[in-house]
């Protein structure tokens, strides 16, 4: 869906580079080196920027790559282009190990447990006999291909480069699918991407795999450019560095790591061999000059410089309507007429002394809209949550079409035909509507990583985007639907949610304060939406404050005070019934 | 093994007190404060150099930032220039530092008590701690944890090159604080280890009631609490920014200085100092004070023992300690967090 | 009538989407005005612009002084207040502190005068003092968030959605403080849902529909118009309060 041409210009202008006469050897050594830099923190970008897991041990990974090659092509003789796999696959193991470890790790405790991980694994390599200690190993072989070998920059360069052209558009591809939707959720917390399917653990892990796998390919070009290896360049420093290159270019964008890669080595190679000359080599002038204006970059371009560069230039995404004719097939629905939708008996929910939920018990019917009423701190979003698996109950049942559910993950509800939206609105608000209401059909494709950065998974992403963009019609956004999902009114976005829930294929909709910021009119055709659903056989279950809307719409209303139910019933019998009237309508105005 | 104890404890005091400044400032600015390793350094050689009669690099680097921190506010202020502000802001910026580096100049070469050393060198890097705040991190407020991180990363290299610069590559000692020595059973305790204890003490105690009694102290509390409620009450987060570094820049070279006559220290030294109290920080979670002061001296007392039985995985041993504390911490984080940015 | 705060032509924006547009307010000295309209018709947008939360664009005076330039601190210095719709307390700190805290910027900063007016609106809050704010109930939080507001002796008091999600007799106990504040000289700008009940205890008001004012007048006259009625008051009428 992007454009390609100007990735085109960029190769063809970067593999002209050493064709141009009397370039200096030492420019070409520069580009080398922007290019195993970029190599790391495209990986991070990925990581980081979009992931939102920060690490600060991709040097590490740099070095499982680097010394894998080293010791297999020194110590047994293995040709450079045997031990490349050999390289990637230690980088990805060693980051499926501490990957199962630290992508647990929440918040601020992520970017600790790497740094604690990077330095342990530094001190390592240094201690180490067989990997030479603070020594490392030298005398490692070159690149070749037939009788050219790769020993100098120059020939070197190709492979870097080539390297970096393949990685960026294997991840480009790999963010533009069904996982990369699911990676670029991660950002804007687990829930929501839970709560369609999504195994946000799984996700991180497979971008620290990526990334991991990108320092090792990084490492392994680096062991045969320099034909030596030791400790220093895969330490704390590094793995700082990395991240100053992502986060300087823009941790955001693939293409800003190799922006930030080139900001940053040139930066350091030019205050290192010029400032000494200016001011006559006192001390560590260069570090200084640097951390300072490393402040300074950040303080002109939080975002990154990309992020600017991009703002300046009129470049704007072509984007293709999906095909609204393809199917995905629909779930079996087994004929439960008359059963019971879902039925909660006596379900609790205490968090330390306090009840938020207690002893509630009510139930859906299939083709029914129940509404959830009650002030606010009444327990009505944590009954949402305990049906949908986000809590766990403190006692009592919750059964689905007569399956009990014993604390499954989100994940297992919605595949039982229970989607959501959410209070507070859980949208990835740089994402397009459409990327958006597709993560609600996630569990609906097939196409896995591999296949989505070999563009294996066209067919499969045509049929998502297909499901989305109906579903966005049928919501009333088509008109929206290539907008950033943030960038429309908070009520349009609580629509976008539905319209994410309904691409689940859903038989049960649970729906929190949906009309909340919506006007008269729209209130009026989203009423006429869920009844239409419901007549198509689906059940609703809505939280609303509006009780036109609720008492209009809802053939039950369950009322909650306190975490307990004090009624349930018709809107009419609801209406009037004291004990409502007393907690929550008030004396009627 | 008693005699571990006891080092592990002494180290133990000091990264308890960095522990502490570094989770104020994360919970003020969330700032998580690498440059902490550098006040610990400016502030044992600014000492140290005093002692030694000589003139510290530190007195001139605090005019220069302040005049920085000035030009900043001018630039602020651009659009509308008041002069009782501008005025107040050239006394702090400029003023102060100025007298400040006369003084100190005045100082270098004389023989000046132990006591007026040690309230030289912590008025200097507590102005250095400010202007800091004021150059690098103040514009940033607005920015993710990652962009002040990474700021952060950016002013420990500065400041480090700058330690290099004004102080050599030569490790420095300074002079005792106190001269007395006690023995208590197999024990000897130097006037310096109970130095260290008793400021330690004392600051954690004058930290506990600047909290819980002062205005400045609650509203510093509140600041990390709730930023918009605080603002909402005309708490400015600028303000709550300054003292935070102001504390955490004072706790850093009054380590520093606790430490200089017991070890070498050399103008690197401090980035791994800092880092240790950071991990208690860290096991604190960034925001529990006294975990992290348990935590701190539980680091020390590692510290100690494996440098004794394991010199030579010391480092590995203190940071792979993390790991489990870590995943701890993270399953009984709460499984339901409003999460956002 | 005095104007305490003007606006004129104020436009407020998220990014590209305009959630205010060209809109124009007077509050004059000693009187409730209120603004009603859908969730999300960009009230609450605007409280926020006017105390310097968000970005403005256009005029903004305050007792003849241009806030424009300010920021939030200073508004607050000037005697500008607002309690957000989340309250935005330090829960972890007790009663007394977020109320000590209310007057960090006020002359009077914390003086026992300044508690007492405080203790005798909201006489629970004085039983909870030494409690944490983050315990309180949702209706004592609400009070809790007006008593800080109003430490800082405050001329003009902006409160956002003071009503949501409590108790109706609670919120009847908050109504009735809001029209008290009148006659001890702060005036009030009220952002509500719940039409009716700020129509009620409102000299003026507002009517805001997709950022824009629809309509303006006394707030009787809001009452009687039949298209606010209907869309805002209509099933209020029969018979509940539309929290």
């Amino acid at each position: 869906m992007r454009e390609r041409w100007p990735v085109l210009v960029f190769a063809a202008l970067m593999a002209a580079i050493p064709f141009v006469p009397d370039v200096p050897p030492f420019w070409i050594v520069l580009l080398d080196n922007i290019g195993l830099s970029a190599l790391v923190a495209m990986g991070l970008v990925l990581l980081t920027g979009v992931g939102g897991l920060t690490s600060f041990g991709q040097a590490a990974f740099v070095g499982f790559g680097a010394y894998t090659t080293a010791v297999l092509t020194t110590a047994y003789g293995v040709s450079p282009w045997l031990a490349l796999p050999a390289s990637l696959a230690v980088s990805g193991i060693a980051a499926i190990l501490l990957g199962l470890v630290t992508v647990r790790l929440s918040g601020h405790y992520l970017p600790l447990g790497t740094i604690a991980w990077g330095l342990g694994l530094f001190y390592l390599f240094s201690k180490l006999e067989f990997l030479g200690r603070n020594d490392g190993i030298s005398a490692i072989p070159p690149l070749s291909i037939g009788a050219l070998k790769m020993l100098d920059p120059g020939t070197i360069y190709y492979a870097i480069w080539i390297a970096v052209f393949v990685s960026a558009l294997l991840t480009l591809n790999l963010l533009d699918s069904r996982t990369g939707r699911a990676i670029r959720a991660l950002r804007r917390g687990h829930i929501a991407a839970e709560a369609f399917g999504v195994q946000t653990p799984r996700a991180k892990l497979l971008v620290f795999i990526h990334a991991a796998v990108l320092a090792g390919l990084s490492g392994w070009l680096y062991a045969h450019f320099q034909r030596a290896v030791n400790p220093t360049p895969f330490g704390a420093q590094a793995g700082i560095e990395y991240l100053f290159i992502a986060v300087v270019g823009g941790a955001g964008y693939v293409w800003g790591g190799v922006l930030g890669a080139a900001i940053v080595v040139v930066l350091k190679e030019v205050l290192q061999s010029y400032l000494p000359l200016l001011l006559h080599g006192e001390g560590q002038l260069e570090i200084i000059v640097f951390g300072i204006l490393l402040v300074a970059l950040l303080q002109l371009a939080p975002t990154g410089v990309w992020a600017l560069v991009m703002s300046w230039l009129p470049v704007k995404a072509a984007r293709k309507r999906p095909d609204v004719s393809l199917k995905l097939s629909p779930r079996e629905r087994a004929p439960h007429e008359g059963g019971v939708l879902l039925q909660l008996e006596k379900a609790r929910k205490q968090f330390g002394g306090v009840v938020a939920v207690n002893d509630v018990s009510f139930a859906v019917r299939p083709r029914e809209i129940v509404a959830l009423i009650g002030p606010n701190g009444a327990g009505k979003s944590t009954t949402f949550n305990l049906i949908t698996g986000v809590l766990t109950a403190t006692s009592g049942s919750i059964s689905v079409l007569g399956k009990r559910l014993r604390n499954p993950p989100p994940q297992e509800v919605v595949k039982l035909g229970v989607a959501r939206t959410f209070q507070h609105v859980k949208l990835v608000p740089d994402m397009s509507v459409l990327e958006n209401v597709a993560i609600g059909a996630h569990l609906r494709g097939h196409a896995g990583p591999l296949a989505s950065m070999f563009r294996l998974d066209r067919t499969d992403e045509a049929k998502l985007f297909a499901e989305a963009a109906r579903q966005i019609e049928r919501v009333g956004l088509a008109e929206q639907i290539d907008q950033p999902a943030g960038s429309l009114s908070l009520g349009q976005q609580r629509i976008v949610e539905i319209a994410r829930a309904l691409c689940a294929d859903p038989l049960l909709l649970l729906l929190d304060e949906p009309a909340a910021g919506l006007r008269h009119m729209e209130k009026q055709r989203l009423a006429a939406l869920l009844r239409q659903l419901r007549d198509g056989g689906m059940s609703v279950l809505l939280v609303e404050h509006d009780m036109g809307f609720v008492m209009d719409l809802a053939d039950r209303v369950v009322v909650l005070d306190f975490g307990t139910k004090i009624a349930e019933g018709t809107p009419d019998a609801i209406k009037t019934n004291p004990e409502v009237i007393r907690a929550y309508l008030g004396a009627a105005a | 093994m008693l005699f571990l104890v006891q080092d592990g404890i002494t180290n133990g005091a000091i990264y308890a007190l960095l522990g502490l400044a570094l989770v104020l400032v994360f919970a003020v600015t969330r700032v998580i404060l690498i440059p902490q390793g550098e006040f610990v350094t400016y502030g044992a050689l600014t000492y140290a150099s005093l002692s030694a009669g000589q003139m510290p690099g530190t007195a001139k680097l605090a005019l220069v930032m302040g005049i920085a921190a000035f030009a900043f506010d001018l630039f602020a202020a651009r659009r509308l220039l008041r002069w009782q502000k501008l005025a107040r802001a050239f006394a702090v910026n400029v003023v102060l530092p100025g007298a400040v580096l006369a003084l100190t100049s005045w100082l270098a070469g004389r023989h000046s008590p132990v006591l007026v050393n040690v309230g030289a060198s912590l008025v200097i890097v507590a102005l250095i701690g400010v202007f800091l705040y004021r150059l690098a991190f103040q514009p940033l407020a607005h920015t993710s944890v990652l962009v002040l991180l990474i700021a952060s990363v950016g002013c420990h290299l500065a400041m480090q090159g700058l330690g290099l610069l004004f102080f050599g590559a030569e490790g420095q000692r300074g002079p005792a604080l106190a001269d007395a020595a006690a023995t208590l059973g197999p024990l000897r305790f130097t006037g310096q280890s109970i130095a260290v204890y008793g400021l330690t003490v004392a600051f954690i105690v004058a930290l506990w009631l600047f909290f819980g009694l002062t205005v400045y102290g609650k509203a510093l509390r509140a600041t990390a609490v709730n930023r918009l409620g605080a603002r909402l009450v005309g708490i400015r987060t600028s303000l709550s920014g300054q003292i935070a570094f102001l504390l955490a820049s004072v706790i850093g070279a009054l380590s520093g200085i606790l430490i200089v006559p017991i070890t070498t220290l050399y103008y690197d030294t401090g980035f791994l100092i800092g880092l240790k109290g950071f991990i208690a920080a860290i096991i604190g979670g960034l925001v529990s004070y006294p975990l992290t002061a348990m935590a701190a001296l539980l680091v020390g007392v590692v510290e100690a023992f494996s440098s004794f039985y394991a010199s030579n995985f010391k480092e590995v041993i203190v940071f792979t300690l993390l790991i489990p504390v870590l995943l701890l911490r993270s399953l009984a984080a709460p499984a339901v967090e409003e999460e956002g940015d | 009538m005095s104007a305490l705060l003007t606006i004129a032509d104020a436009h407020v924006a998220y990014g590209k989407v305009e959630a205010v547009r060209s809109v124009s307010l007077e509050v004059a000295a000693n009187e409730i005005v209120t603004i009603i309209g859908a969730n999300g018709a960009g009230k609450t947008t605007l409280l926020n612009a006017i105390m310097g939360v968000l970005p403005l664009k256009g005029r903004i005076g305050f007792l003849g002084a241009d806030l424009t330039q300010l920021e939030i601190e200073d508004r607050v210095g000037l005697g500008l207040s607002l309690v957000p719709e989340h309250r935005e307390l330090f829960w972890s700190m007790s009663v007394e502190d977020n109320l000590l805290l209310g007057a960090f910027r006020g002359t009077s900063a914390g003086s026992a005068s300044a508690f007492e007016r405080v203790y005798t609106l909201f006489p629970r809050l004085k039983e909870r003092r030494k409690q944490l704010a983050g315990t309180l109930s949702g209706g004592e939080q609400q009070m809790l968030a007006m008593g800080r507001a109003l430490m800082g002796a405050p001329k003009l008091l902006m409160l956002d959605e003071p009503s949501l999600g409590l108790a109706p007799i609670i919120v009847a106990d908050i109504f009735r403080t809001v029209s008290e504040l009148r006659s001890a000289g702060v005036s009030v700008l009220l952002v509500e849902q719940n039409a009716q009940a700020a129509l009620k205890i409102a000299d003026r008001a507002y009517v805001m529909e997709l950022g824009e004012f629809v309509l303006q007048g006394s707030a009787a006259e809001i009452e009687r118009h039949e298209g606010v009625a209907a869309s805002y008051l209509g099933f209020q009428h029969a018979g509940e309060s539309g929290i």
